[in-house]
């Protein structure tokens, strides 16, 4: 398991899910923070590449043993690549949550959104 | 639902709270769900021991000349045939056939009877014993607050117990007094992990020295997580998932724990769908492909999953479900609906874990 960590050159969605915006694709994940209420991540199946996300709504899904938990975008776009890893080996959601354990990478359709995501700053006071 | 400031704590409280478990609300009362992780935990229990706080349970102690008469006539199972010492599984249903709890009975003496109570079910357990009292000759008391309660499971168990106790240890399905670590308690040959191991019945003052010995000498804390998929795999119902008041024993699965001809409450109920069959059984399944069944999951073409989790121990999505009676045999293949998405299953015996040997099949 990773330390807890909220890394600088992230924004994060209040839901517990990342973007690295990179011009005007960006790259999502789940926070540590998200990954350690979930205790280990047994199952993750990734989206098609082709499929549309929309911001503030589920795009797949994490289990760990006990529970279930929906992923969400924190920004819109469409999906150009996922990260078929994760299929084998969803344990790598725990241990780098923001390396290996990223999920989608994202066409954005809409980067001014981008606007109203936290700095890991302000996530950071979100978690109290 | 309950708030933080309403549940109980168990007497064994501080030490999960050092030990860094994460607790969760669970049938009244705050609990550890998990210590290190629910796969670290259930693999020590299949490999090693694990030892779990499961003092939610509550107990009724019936005492009295017919104190035999009034369990034979609320439990589903054969209360008479318990030797003094000896410890069995049942049911209690209501008139209608179905299932109020399931509980452990231990026969402590001739006349002297401890009933293990499901932490939800306890109370209304205690005030069905007692609402049938009126006319037998017999004293139902609630005794939960008399006990803690640990269970020492796995294959090094009873090495374990053995080593900080003061005697032989109970065979399963018994029980006897005993001392572990100085500490006077109940010890019974019971669990419901599959494994062998021991669960102590102890005064809750003294119960954190209990615990604190039998972690010292090596076993691993275990808690509630594992404590399910380790009764899914090895097929122990959970009641208020796999079984409750609207359903029978028989679609249970449970007819083996009923005793018809004892007469008891809701034994003409049991009796007539043993006899007429029932539309649904409760079946255990692995998943042949990937996913994660869960408990509200519909099966398709009917039926429903009452228990579902990722099998530490197979790696495979497992459960219980019920399914049309007819599609309930074992290699049926059925096919489980997981939020929009189809998971073929195939219907497996029981128990899931350990598999059947392949010279067996």
């Amino acid at each position: 398991m990773a330390d807890e960590d909220y890394p600088n050159d992230l924004l994060y969605h209040p839901e517990h899910d990342w973007a690295r915006v990179d011009g005007d694709v960006a790259t999502f994940g789940i926070t540590w923070y998200a990954q350690d209420q979930l205790g280990e991540v047994v199952f993750y199946e990734p989206p098609e590449v082709g499929a549309t996300v929309s911001k503030d709504q589920a795009y797949s899904e994490v289990e760990s043993v006990k529970a279930v938990s929906e992923v969400i975008a924190p920004l819109s776009g469409e999906v150009v690549e996922a990260n078929s890893g994760l299929g084998d080996s969803p344990e790598t959601i725990n241990q780098d949550p923001y390396g290996d354990g990223w999920m989608v990478r994202v066409r954005l359709s809409d980067p001014s959104e981008r606007d109203s995501l936290m700095d890991a700053e302000a996530y950071r006071a979100s978690l109290g | 639902m309950a708030t933080a400031g309403t549940l109980r704590r168990t007497p064994l409280y501080e030490r999960h709270v050092a030990a860094g478990a994460r607790l969760v609300p669970f049938a009244g009362w705050e609990m550890p769900v998990q210590y290190e992780g629910i796969r670290p935990e259930h693999v020590a229990v299949r490999t090693d021991v694990g030892v779990f706080d499961v003092s939610h349970m509550g107990q009724v102690e019936t005492c009295g000349r017919q104190a035999d008469a009034l369990l034979q006539r609320l439990l589903t199972n054969d209360v008479r045939r318990v030797p003094e010492g000896g410890a069995q599984y049942s049911l209690i249903c209501n008139e209608e056939g179905g299932i109020l709890d399931d509980v452990f009975t231990y026969r402590l003496a001739e006349e002297h009877f401890l009933t293990v109570t499901n932490a939800a079910n306890h109370e209304h357990d205690l005030a069905w014993l007692a609402g049938h009292a009126g006319d037998v000759d017999a004293q139902v008391t609630d005794r939960r607050d008399d006990f803690a309660m640990l269970a020492v499971q796995g294959p090094l168990a009873r090495a374990l117990v053995l080593g900080l106790g003061d005697g032989p240890l109970p065979p399963r399905f018994h029980c006897c007094q005993r001392s572990l670590a100085g500490v006077p308690l109940l010890m019974a040959g019971t669990g419901y992990t599959g494994e062998d191991g021991l669960e102590l019945l102890i005064d809750p003052d003294r119960a954190p020295a209990v615990w604190d010995a039998l972690v010292l000498a090596g076993a691993v804390p275990c808690g509630l997580g594992a404590r399910d998929t380790l009764r899914l795999e090895a097929c122990f119902h959970l009641h208020g998932n796999d079984m409750d008041e609207h359903r029978n024993p028989i679609e249970a699965g449970l007819g083996w724990a009923c005793k018809e001809e004892t007469g008891f409450v809701g034994a003409e109920a049991v009796r007539a769908a043993r006899e007429r069959g029932t539309p649904e059984r409760l079946a255990p399944f692995r998943l042949t492909g990937p996913g994660i069944p869960r408990p509200g999951n519909p099966v398709v073409g009917g039926g429903v999953v009452t228990s579902g989790t990722l099998s530490p121990c197979l790696e495979v999505g497992i459960g219980l479900g019920y399914v049309p009676a007819e599609r309930a045999q074992p290699g049926n293949e059925i096919e489980i609906d997981d939020r929009g998405k189809v998971r073929p299953a195939v219907v497996e015996r029981k128990p899931l874990y350990p598999p059947p040997r392949k010279d067996d099949a």
